[in-house]
């Protein structure tokens, strides 16, 4: 099915940014902040329709394509007992082994490195295992990522993500040195230069979030460069690789379908400055192509 | 039915080390895995590889290390084979492109680990594993190996003959996740199991959810022993509240452990007055546990690890991930404050027995990695040795799967006769399998069978029958509510402190979730994803486990590296020198002991007591 989900009227009930801390604060900050005011505050608040005391609401997006009543899209309702450092993971799994083991999702390493659990939180990219809901606003909500196809409730088909990132040649192609025990010597400098594009864990915010990926299925999107680049940029690799990296970036669904709108690198968990990269290959296309003219 | 030469079932490190090896041997390997190779949980490691690459290091030293923080109960031929062939796999690595951390010459940084005499950690920050996986599975793209990602490995296609190392493993039996569609997978030269670790056996563990042990568990129940299962690693930093791991790194580059009253215990208490913070990690556990329990411990729970002292350019450098971790998942800035630790389960010593090419005693059935025993960790795993084990056995897994001869291995596996029995453990309940000789309880596929693609076609259908009997169920319990009960009982009775009271309550708490089981049903009925059919199976591996872990650790009555007996305060080297081997003979665990080889190659490793 398309994965254009319907935009739901914004929420109307206010009172829940009461116990809702604003935003884009570093999790920890509010993590700690929370167990600092202890359990009095939320058990002071009363009920509130999305957040009733010690508990909160988590709206969940479901379908499953073979199941009857549940072949159309729709919404469920949970709720949830808060817990200190509770994230958005530990609710949907809360929901899912005490109210409807049916409900799905992809997770796994609960530590933000195995990139299973993208999730659109809240209007936004997202791990789920790294986003406390101490951070939200309420009632929680939780989709899938935008702008691909829906397998079943939570989860999207990855398979065009994998062969956007399988189409840059995403491997080392230096030659070894002489010697079984001789290492490639690389330079701190070089290690450093490469460090942030090489922490990518494939979790597919940055493609959900990009409007021109969403728009042109050909173009190969921030993770895909950011894994070009990880390459090219490795000294370890010789100068004529570079040129031919350079030739699969350079081309019209290459590094120039990027308008620079930055929704990559705000979405993405690792924070690697994705729109930074795809603009310095820019760069280094021109630079290469100033050669041969 | 698919066919290839090799399958690996499994694509974390080892699996995919083993993938590549049997590629390189000319064999048409495809992997299996129930995730995809990039969500495997050796992303998950930190600290490092060890790997004596540097003068005034060598393997033997490595070897001798590795042999006393196993406490003596390592093999010495599958020691040294680490230890020997670690600095070309890493370095291996390397020419793959891996992004190591780098010392001002250009070469890859190592640094200093618990309990070794040399500082041979090769690092890439705290995020290492991330890296190795990455790393080995850009090499997997580029030879197009064929991987079939989010396949569900649920059955192993191996004969059944009466004696296990007659059985013959033909291939696996897989479910797609995605669509539901049970196939057979046939492997005409060899299986090799690389299902990594079982930390959801317990509630509070650094291990991923999808750690459930499926391949120790299938191999177990298909007639491969399980070797030294009570050796299970708790490091001694984990997060409290989720169990994430704060990496050995932290006190490699030389954090700090304090108890509630500021004292740095580790020395003021006289755990460890030479190594301190940097002892082994059963040695530290128990002593921040003992701190605990002492009432010297924060809120009752935990220590704090401190690395302020470090400077933020060391700890940007270095161990920038912790930052993060810290951060996201306690609230904690490390830069200003110290951290909370207290130990979780981290690692399974024991598994599959395996030989030291990797092979089982099921002839076509291998294992690498954490599913498998060697053993090289013996009764204690030394940090920086588990991504060593995955590449080192890994690659020689594959190799030897795709038929490279690797000349005779000196571990034996299968059971012998000379091997000792154990017949008079007192178990409070019953354990093994609720009806003996059900389908479950033999391996699959029968032994008059002529050809492989009829043993695997049998545990197809076998398999299919199980699964729609899953399905077709409509009421009854739940996966989820065994799970929970499950795990508690082996956080409360089979932890860090262990006793015979406590491992009793813990088998008759497994008993009851086993026979319960009888009854689980899958609430789902849907053949897409269906993530709830896939837990149920698992649980069922995981009951296996956490009986196998228990019946070991009530059977062993010394106190040995990892395992700790309240009424059993020493090691007992004169009874204990020993591996415990569990098999499933018609659906009772059978327990027997095999000798531990001392041996080395130039030398015999002579016990001694263990100090640091």
């Amino acid at each position: 099915m398309s994965t254009q989900i319907q935009e739901e009227p914004e929420e109307t009930e206010t009172e829940a940014t009461e116990v809702a801390p604003a935003e884009r604060e570093s999790p920890g900050d509010r993590r700690r902040a929370e167990r600092d005011a202890g359990r009095e505050r939320a058990a002071a608040t009363g009920p509130v329709g999305d957040v009733e005391g010690e508990s909160f609401r988590l709206k969940v997006f479901r379908y499953d394509p073979e199941v009857e009543g549940k072949m159309e899209p729709r919404f469920d309702d949970f709720r949830i007992p808060r817990e200190k450092g509770m994230t958005v993971l530990d609710a949907l799994i809360y929901a899912r082994d005490h109210y409807d083991t049916t409900l799905t999702f992809r997770h796994s390493c609960r530590q933000a490195v195995c990139g299973s659990d993208a999730l659109f939180i809240n209007g936004r990219q997202r791990l789920g295992c790294q986003t406390q809901i101490s951070d939200l606003d309420h009632p929680v909500r939780v989709e899938p990522l935008p702008h691909q196809d829906v397998v079943k409730d939570l989860v999207v088909d990855m398979e065009h993500f994998y062969d956007q990132m399988h189409a840059v040649e995403p491997f080392f192609q230096g030659d070894a040195p002489e010697g079984e025990l001789e290492e490639q010597r690389q330079s701190r400098e070089n290690r450093e230069k490469i460090k942030m594009s090489t922490r990518c864990i494939w979790c597919g915010a940055c493609m959900s979030s990009c409007n021109i990926a969403a728009g042109d299925n050909q173009y190969l999107g921030p993770a895909a460069i950011n894994k070009a680049y990880r390459f090219a940029m490795d000294d370890r690799e010789e100068e004529d690789l570079k040129e031919h990296r350079m030739n699969v970036l350079d081309q019209e669904h290459g590094v120039w379908r990027c308008q620079t709108q930055f929704s990559c690198t705000n979405v993405c968990p690792k924070d690697i400055p994705l729109t930074e990269h795809i603009q310095e290959l820019k760069r280094e296309a021109v630079k290469q192509n100033l050669k041969f003219w | 039915m698919q066919e290839h030469d090799v399958l690996v079932v499994g694509a974390g490190g080892a699996g995919l080390r083993a993938a590549i090896a049997a590629h390189e041997e000319g064999a048409d390997v495809a992997l299996v895995t129930k995730l995809h190779p990039v969500r495997s949980h050796t992303g998950a490691a930190e600290g490092g590889i060890n790997a004596a690459l540097r003068e005034g290091d060598d393997w033997q030293l490595h070897a001798y290390d590795t042999m006393k923080g196993s406490d003596y109960l390592g093999d010495a031929p599958a020691i040294e084979t680490l230890a020997q062939d670690s600095p070309e796999e890493t370095i291996q690595l390397e020419h793959w492109g891996m992004p190591f951390s780098r010392e001002d010459d250009g070469t890859v940084s190592q640094r200093p680990f618990g309990g070794l005499s040399f500082a041979r950690t090769t690092y890439a920050g705290a995020e290492t594993g991330h890296h190795m996986l990455h790393t080995m599975y850009e090499q997997v793209v580029k030879r197009g190996i064929q991987v079939y990602d989010e396949w569900y490995v649920s059955q192993l296609a191996v004969t059944d003959d009466e004696d296990p190392s007659e059985r013959e493993c033909h291939g696996v039996v897989a479910y797609d996740i995605k669509t539901g569609q049970i196939e057979g997978f046939r492997a005409r030269n060899g299986v090799v199991l690389a299902t990594g670790g079982l930390g959801q056996v317990y509630d509070h563990t650094t291990n991923a959810v999808a750690n459930t042990g499926d391949g120790a568990a299938m191999a177990y129940r298909a007639g491969a022993p399980l070797e030294d299962m009570e050796f299970i690693q708790f490091h001694p930093t984990t997060l409290p509240s989720t169990g994430v791991l704060i990496s050995e790194g932290v006190r490699g580059e030389g954090g700090i452990l304090y108890n509630s009253e500021g004292e740095r215990f580790m020395f003021e208490h006289g755990y460890a007055n030479n190594a301190g913070e940097l002892a082994s990690r059963d040695v530290v556990s128990r002593a921040e546990l003992t701190e605990i329990n002492n009432g010297r411990g924060v809120n009752d729970e935990y220590v704090y690890l401190d690395m302020r002292h470090l400077g933020e350019e060391r700890i940007t450098d270095r161990l920038e991930n912790i930052l993060h971790l810290a951060r996201d998942f306690e609230g904690v800035d490390g830069l200003e404050e110290p951290m909370p630790v207290k130990p979780g389960q981290h690692y399974a010593m024991g598994g599959i027995e395996v030989d030291e090419h990797g092979q089982t005693c099921i002839d076509g059935l291998y294992a690498a990695g954490e599913c498998a025993c060697v053993s090289v960790h013996g009764s204690n795993r030394l940090g920086g040795n588990a991504l060593p084990e995955l590449i080192v056995f890994g690659a020689r897994a594959g190799r030897h799967a795709a038929g490279t001869d690797l000349g005779e291995p000196e571990i034996e596996t299968g059971r012998s006769e000379e091997f000792e029995r154990e017949d008079d453990l007192d178990t409070p309940v019953e354990p093994g399998a609720v009806e003996t000789g059900s389908e479950d309880a033999v391996a699959d596929g029968g032994a008059a069978v002529a050809s492989g693609e009829e043993v695997v076609r049998r545990a197809v259908e076998n398999e299919r029958t199980r699964v729609d009997r899953f399905l077709e169920k409509d009421e009854g319990v739940q996966q989820a509510e065994l799970r929970e009960k499950l795990q508690k009982s082996m956080t409360q009775n089979v932890n860090v402190f262990r006793n015979e009271e406590g491992l009793k309550q813990a088998l008759e708490d497994i008993r009851e979730v086993r026979e319960a089981y009888q009854d689980v049903y899958v609430a789902d009925p849907s053949r897409t994803f269906n993530t709830d059919l896939i837990q149920t199976i698992e649980m069922r591996n995981l009951i296996d486990l956490a009986e196998a872990i228990t019946l070991g650790a009530l059977a062993r009555d010394e106190f040995r590296g990892a395992h700790w007996r309240q009424e059993h305060q020493e090691r007992k080297d004169d009874e204990w020198l020993k591996h415990t081997m569990l098999a499933w003979n018609e659906g009772r665990p059978e327990l027997y002991y095999k000798p531990v080889i001392l041996e080395g190659e130039e030398k015999a490793y002579e016990p001694k007591e263990r100090s640091y």
